[in-house]
């Protein structure tokens, strides 16, 4: 396989659908030429496969006309005037080669090389220059200026950013840099200072690039067309000679990657312009923080012990497995066939995740299977399955570029999903118009050239009683889409709910004291959501976690059904999902009561046709969710579990009653790439392979299924679908599968919404979201377009429950935890990169005035006490808080937030309240007795045994 | 006893040369003397050989007396001056000199007799009635009666402002702008500050007027950063105008709305370029933007936009008032109306003269100017700023009009003729309009950003006599590349200058080596 480049058309193409579809005829070089109006004559020339010379344009950014290499002639015109900016139109007849045009273009590479260093041969971009290849493209042979005049060549090389440097001397001021960080990003970090000649790039107001508001995703870097802005790994390895196109293994988002590779090592990682959920963006963590996949911490060997409190023993795979084997089978043989569980890793493929439930359903014969999902997002699959008939988001990414109000609840895009972030932000600099509810200041309430109109600045813990008020507001108002509900919606439903919805303690006023939220401002937010044009809502964790997640979940649905923004393009209720396959571990049947697809175990059609593939009879009764395994192994009757690629230990809510749990259990089974906190606990350890090692598909949060392919070999021997393979043989359960292929599949013939999946369908199409059958071969951008799954939608009463966790004189404050944009989720991955030089500990943020009234100082060492535990974090004075709630991230293993976090959760599917924690913080000069023994305990259980020499 | 009125103008120009102590010399004169009198502050007349310039208003006209200091004061009052006295600064009735008697100002008509804030007085000299006329028309047709006056762009392109405004007019959007370029930044032009200092309502009477033709409510003044004076008497009529109801949501009880606002500039040539001062007036770096899309169907904040110079704008209220076919009336060829021109540099009588179109070069510089100030032969004049050509004298008897002056390699720009005499360096000059280009270039395209700065570099080797015959060819290739290769006029135009001093005076880059000149 080569290095993939992708063509690159110089202007945006212009969507056809955007103009009315009129295609316009021009001729270019005597090439006649179809393309649609507002293409710019560039564009036209690449479509007609002639090549412009260019270096200020590229197809990701509008047209700009800075470099003037691009110029052409065009019949009847004056002058010479630039392709890129000059539009297409009807019978045009343009020459972009002749001997004037010659002259200009050497002209303009004579004055650019005037002031450019000539070092070629050992320049970083050689061979992957636009500069140098416009050199040759005119025929550049002198400068006739000399090399002694004014320049740029002294000027110092930026090298503060961990992933990439910046070096003036090279740069040809074409702004492209600045442009990738206003029109892609949206970050407008990077700007032109000075003019004239001494123009020049400048990373905020002339800082370095670590010290300005660079976020790092690298837009700039992939726009530079020279050395100037260049990853350190290209300058320390050279240029790749190889691409694999595979998925990011980082969030929902699910961006599109070209590992550029040299033999089996990875130079760069580089978004991929094809790719339908990023259209070539990414964020700091996918684009640069995969140094981790080669980290020294990585496990290469199985290993296993007797017992947590002996080193680790690295043995063969096969005494691994089978030991693992045997020590299940044993515990099933002492305590039933109910005693042993597993869980699926979001963080895996569909394929491995498939896996892995088939192993326990079928292999362990119980249906003791949970996924992480259970402590995200399981209410989004509970909720809007009842509402709409389908556990996924209504919408594809690009549809928010049809929204005109987009309300974002509970989620923090700009650092969560921030390259959905960036799209969101360009079309609110387009004009849509913004509603922000979250209990803090989060960047998009005020970011540059975006404003929220709204901030509803709700208390954590009241959601539902505040998407219950702006119901109230569209339905005692006359804002509600009579039409849209007599058609999709169950009419008795309705009636219920209108009834419900409408009684005055719903109403604004009713609930502000209670939320927060001024009533006149949930009005006004709630007239615009129902009034504005297409509305769109897009929501993260900070709904599902909570003890009513799954009431706010359906409170969304309601909203959306009673004001018809659903079914079409620029509207729907959107999750935004936390891992990179989370959706697929759910689909693919993680949960202990439904099969693939969301089918109830105890549906019996379905059981019997699995039954028939795998050759077993499965258990119709629902098995244990993660906390009602851990209740168990307290309580003595679940005794082993098998887990993949997933931390409990440090991602579950009360730290100490799981890892009570882990500790009771006679046979803890760890699968992942490093030793993780679960795997302190653990008695065997079996190595896995990072998404880069193995082939096999992520869905993301808009269902679409991408293809992951193995760009090196799995350093422990085996790929993760492979070691459950053997694990499955050893239990006497055969899984003769040669290839993730033939999983998927299995997967299809089982799975009507995956149906019409195949690889080769993957490949051919590059991505597809389901359902994807024989009703929608070509996949489903957008679900429920002419009728809700279920059939008619249903409106369920959201009544608001305050929930148990309650403040008071020993608890006063609210905690409520996150996430930051350079840290990924327990931080397994992110923490072995550089992307600690932003994050290297996890703060307590706290409001001026709750940290004055206690004497804190931004910087102390404080003491974080819940009713559930205490840890002690450094604090961070933050006007984002609103007074009374704190804030924290989880992303270090001993910040312990954890720790502090309760056993409250939703009360449909037992999703953790993480967001609402009643706290107080006081000073403190040491750590909490949690962090120093499990310090201790950590040094000790992660031993591995040194192998003696023979 | 009635106080004598006199007037003296409170212009930069006339400040520059002492008008504000003058001021205070009359004062405290009249006062020792027990005298009543009443002095108005005026615009300038535009002589400024003159100022500052004291009139007094009598029955027979306004008495003028030219170059007054504050020594002089006494004198005059001895003289009695009140009364129109004999004295040597006396120039008669200023109505009745030449200069002025020689002029057709429509636009210029009360810069210097009424006082500037006076909406009164703008009015009692026949302010407002092209706003009034306008307000009876339907929008298309004022449109069309400013296409119908040939009103062509007067800040240097010379586009038909009609056109312009029909554009904006046909673009379809939610609102659109009015803008008035004032960033009057060329070399010897003053024409822009005198009329905000000297008759601002005049500007905002335009404005109004073609927010009425394209639909516009809102309109920008920006204003040349380095005219304080200027900036805060146009500020001022703008809150005049507002209490006066002829800007804001009723203008003169019509029901139609338009609101205007001042801006100062940010203090770049390059902010003159409308597409940079759109992108300043939005707050943002003073750089270019890519054409199309035009102003007039995305401009300021994407909308439709109107962005003329001031004296486009300025010219309106007199088309509106006395009709197309008045306006129309006055130049020649393509060239319709009339144009302030501002005589600068080495000339015996510099200031603005208003004209129609089609007097000679020679005419504007040596009958109306006098020639030279120092009395030398003249040797060159550049018209139309720091990016015009430079003429010889063999090509004096070119018509001052658009399409002459562009057939014979130059243009008029926004009317301002710098003179020099024969002591004048033309490659020097040739180099200043590459050093000035490089100063003033916004950096964006690369023939300005680059180009200019390898242009001085290449003159300096011209100039030291190093390798001359090779260096004049890399200035032709270079400017050719400036001239066809640059985004916007100031990389395009910047070879105008030089290629014009190149054509008509070669012997001034034919220098020898230093080296041998020094033998």
């Amino acid at each position: 396989m080569s290095l993939i480049k992708e063509q690159d058309f110089g202007t945006p193409a212009v969507p056809l659908e955007k103009i009315g579809g009129e295609l316009i005829s021009l001729e270019i070089d005597g090439k006649e030429v179809l393309v649609p109006m507002g293409t710019s004559v560039m564009h036209a020339a690449a479509v007609a496969g002639v090549s412009v010379p260019k270096l200020c344009a590229t197809d990701t950014l509008e047209a700009f006309g800075s470099c003037r290499l691009c110029l052409v002639e065009i019949e009847g015109r004056r002058g010479t005037p630039a392709s890129c900016t000059t539009l297409v139109e009807p019978g045009m007849k343009v020459t972009t080669q002749n001997d004037r045009l010659a002259k200009l273009r050497r002209g303009v590479m004579e004055l650019y090389i005037s002031d450019h260093p000539l070092d070629c041969l050992t320049c970083s971009a050689n061979g992957d220059c636009e500069l140098q290849d416009m050199a040759g493209a005119v025929g550049l042979r002198e400068v006739r200026y000399g090399y002694d005049g004014a320049n740029h060549l002294r000027e110092t090389k930026d090298q503060s950013n961990p992933y990439f440097t910046f070096e003036p001397s090279k740069c040809i001021v074409c702004s492209r840099c600045v442009r990738a960080c206003e029109e892609v990003q949206g970050t407008f970090a990077l700007t032109i200072q000075a003019r004239g000649f001494d123009s020049k790039v400048s990373a905020s107001a002339g800082e370095l690039f670590l010290d300005s508001e660079c976020v790092s995703c690298g837009a700039c870097v992939d726009a530079c067309p020279t050395a100037t802005l260049m990853e350190k790994s290209v300058i320390d390895h050279g240029q790749p000679n190889r691409s694999v196109i595979t998925t990011c293994a980082y969030c929902g988002v699910g961006c599109s990657f070209k590992a550029e590779m040299q033999g089996n090592t990875v130079v760069r990682m580089s978004p991929h312009k094809d790719g339908k959920a990023n259209h070539g963006h990414s964020c700091v963590k996918g684009r640069f923080a995969w140094g981790y996949t080669t980290h020294r911490d990585r496990i290469t060997k199985p290993m296993i012990r007797s017992s947590i409190h002996e080193p680790w023993q690295e043995v063969s795979w096969e005494t691994a497995i089978n030991h693992a084997a045997s020590e299940f089978r044993r515990i099933q043989g002492k305590y039933g066939r109910n005693a042993i569980g597993g869980i699926t890793s979001s963080r895996c493929t569909n394929e491995e995740t498939f896996l892995v439930q088939k192993l326990i359903r079928a292999g362990f014969g119980n249906n003791n299977v949970d996924t992480c999902a259970r402590v995200c997002h399981s209410p989004t699959g509970y909720g809007l399955k009842t509402a709409f008939g389908t556990s996924a988001g209504t919408q594809d990414f690009d549809s928010v570029m049809k929204s005109d109000v987009i309300m974002v609840i509970g989620a923090n895009p700009t650092d969560g999903h921030p390259v959905f972030g960036s799209r969101l932000k360009k079309r609110l600099r387009e004009g849509a118009r913004l509603i922000v509810i979250d209990p803090r200041r989060i960047d998009l309430v005020r970011t540059p050239h975006v404003q929220a109109e709204y901030h509803l600045q709700l208390r954590p813990g009241t959601n539902v009683a505040v998407v219950n008020a702006i119901a109230h507001v569209i339905a005692t108002e006359g804002m509600i889409d009579e039409a849209f509900v007599a058609e999709r919606c169950d009419p008795a439903d309705f009636a219920v709910w209108l009834d419900f919805i409408k009684r005055p303690e719903n109403a604004p006023e009713a609930v502000e004291a209670m939320t927060g939220v001024p009533a006149a401002q949930i009005r006004g937010a709630a007239r615009l959501y129902a009034m504005g044009g297409n509305g769109a809502i897009y929501y993260g964790l900070g709904v599902t976690e909570h003890s009513q997640g799954s009431t706010m979940v359906m409170g969304m649905a309601n909203l959306a059904m009673a004001t018809g923004n659903l079914g079409r393009d620029g509207v729907g209720v959107n999750p935004l999902r936390g891992q990179n396959n989370v959706q697929g571990a759910c689909d693919m049947g993680s949960f202990p009561h439904e099969l693939s697809g969301y089918r109830h175990v105890s549906d019996d059609a379905t059981r019997h046709m699995f039954d028939q593939v795998w050759g077993v009879t499965l258990d119709k009764e629902p098995g244990l969710r993660i906390p009602n395994m851990l209740d168990a192994a307290v309580d003595g009757s679940f005794m082993g579990i098998y887990i993949q690629g997933e931390d409990i230990a440090q991602s579950d809510p009360n730290t100490q009653h799981v890892t009570a749990a882990l500790a009771a259990m006679e046979c803890v089974v760890i699968q992942d790439i490093f030793l993780n906190e679960t795997a302190n606990y653990a008695h065997v350890f079996l190595p896995g392979s990072s998404f880069l090692e193995k082939d096999g598909t992520f869905t993301n949060a808009e269902r679409r299924i991408s293809r992951v392919r193995k760009a090196i070999p799995p350093m422990a021997g085996k790929a993760d679908w492979e070691v459950t393979v053997a694990l499955a043989e050893a239990l006497g359960y055969p899984m003769p599968y040669k290839h993730p292929s033939e999983i998927m599949d299995e997967i299809a013939a089982l799975t009507p919404g995956f149906a019409g999946v195949s690889y080769d369908k993957l490949d051919a199409m590059g991505s597809i979201q389901w359902p994807c059958n024989d009703a929608a071969p070509q996949g489903t951008p957008t679900m429920h377009v002419n009728g809700f799954a279920r059939g008619k939608g249903k409106f369920v009463v959201t009544a608001y429950v305050p929930t148990d966790e309650r403040t008071g004189p020993r608890f006063p404050l609210l905690l409520t935890t996150g996430r930051i944009l350079s840290q990924y989720n327990v931080g397994a991955q992110t923490r072995r990169t550089a992307n600690s030089v932003w994050h290297d500990q996890d703060v307590l943020e706290i409001h001026p005035h709750d940290a004055e009234h206690r004497g804190i100082r931004d910087g102390d060492v404080v003491m974080l006490a819940s009713r559930s535990g205490e840890t002690a974090l450094t604090a961070r004075i933050s006007e984002r808080m609103q007074p009374g709630v704190v804030y924290t991230t989880f992303h270090h293993p001993l910040s312990g937030a954890n720790v502090v976090t309760t056993d409250n959760s939703d009360w449909a599917t037992n999703c953790p309240e993480y967001k609402v924690t009643a706290v107080e913080v006081r000073q403190t000069n040491h750590q909490s007795h949690w962090q120093e023994e499990y310090e201790q305990f950590r040094q000790d259980t992660r031993r591995i045994a040194t192998v003696a020499a023979e | 006893m009635t106080a004598v009125r006199i007037f003296v103008p409170q212009d930069a120009a006339a400040l520059a040369v002492g008008a504000g102590r003058v001021v205070s010399a009359i004062r405290a004169e009249a006062l020792s003397r027990g005298l009543a009198i009443e002095i108005v502050r005026t615009g300038s007349r535009g002589m400024f050989w003159l100022e500052p310039l004291v009139e007094v208003d009598l029955p027979a006209g306004r008495i003028g007396y030219g170059k007054v200091t504050p020594k002089d004061v006494p004198g005059l009052f001895d003289a009695g001056f009140l009364q129109g006295g004999k004295h040597p600064l006396s120039v008669g009735i200023v109505a009745d000199l030449p200069w002025l008697i020689c002029q057709q100002r429509l636009t210029f008509a009360r810069c210097g007799i009424t006082a500037p804030l006076s909406l009164e007085d703008y009015q009692a000299h026949g302010g407002l009635v092209g706003l009034k006329a306008a307000l009876a028309m339907a929008p298309a047709a004022i449109v069309e009666e400013v296409t119908k006056s040939g009103l062509r762009g007067r800040g240097g392109a010379g586009f038909p402002t009609g056109i312009k405004w029909r554009t904006a007019a046909a673009a379809e959007a939610d609102r659109r702008y009015i803008v008035c370029n004032a960033d009057e930044g060329d070399s010897g032009t003053f024409a822009d500050r005198m009329l905000l200092e000297g008759d601002p309502f005049l500007l905002i009477e335009g404005m109004a007027i073609a927010g009425l033709a394209v639909g516009a409510e809102k309109g920008f003044v920006y204003i040349r950063s380095e005219y304080p004076h200027a900036f805060k008497t146009f500020y001022e009529a703008i809150r005049i105008a507002e209490e006066a109801g002829v800007l804001g949501s009723d203008i003169l009880g019509s029901g139609k709305a338009f609101h205007l606002e001042a801006r100062l500039g940010a203090g770049a040539y390059i902010c003159g370029e409308e597409t940079s001062l759109l992108e300043s007036l939005e707050g943002k770096r003073g750089q270019v933007r890519k054409k199309p899309p035009l102003p007039a169907i995305e401009g300021l904040f994407n909308k439709p936009t109107v962005i003329n110079n001031l004296l486009s704008l300025a010219a309106v209220p007199t088309i509106l008032a006395e009709g197309a076919d008045f306006y129309q009336a006055y130049g020649v060829g393509r060239s319709r109306g009339t144009m302030p021109i501002q005589l600068a540099g080495n000339i015996k009588h510099g200031g603005l003269i208003e004209r129609a179109f089609g007097l000679t070069l020679r005419e504007l510089v040596e009958d109306l100017g006098g020639g030279t100030l120092t009395g030398r032969p003249i040797r060159a004049v550049q018209v139309g700023g720091p990016l015009g050509a430079y003429w010889p004298t063999h090509l004096f008897d070119t018509c001052f009009e658009y399409e002459a002056f562009a057939a014979k390699g130059g243009m008029i720009g926004h009317g301002g003729i710098v003179v020099f005499d024969d002591t004048v360096d033309l490659a020097r000059q040739a180099r200043f309009a590459l050093e000035f280009c490089a100063i003033e270039s916004c950096g964006k395209c690369t023939p300005c950003r680059i180009g200019s700065t390898r242009g001085v570099e290449v003159m300096d080797r011209i100039m030291a006599g190093q390798d001359v015959v090779n260096q004049i060819t890399l200035l032709q290739d270079l400017t050719e590349l400036m001239r066809d290769g640059s985004l916007c006029a100031l990389g395009g135009l910047t070879p105008m200058p030089v290629m014009s001093a190149l054509t008509h005076f070669p012997e001034d880059f034919d220098r020898a080596p230093l080296a041998q000149a020094a033998e």
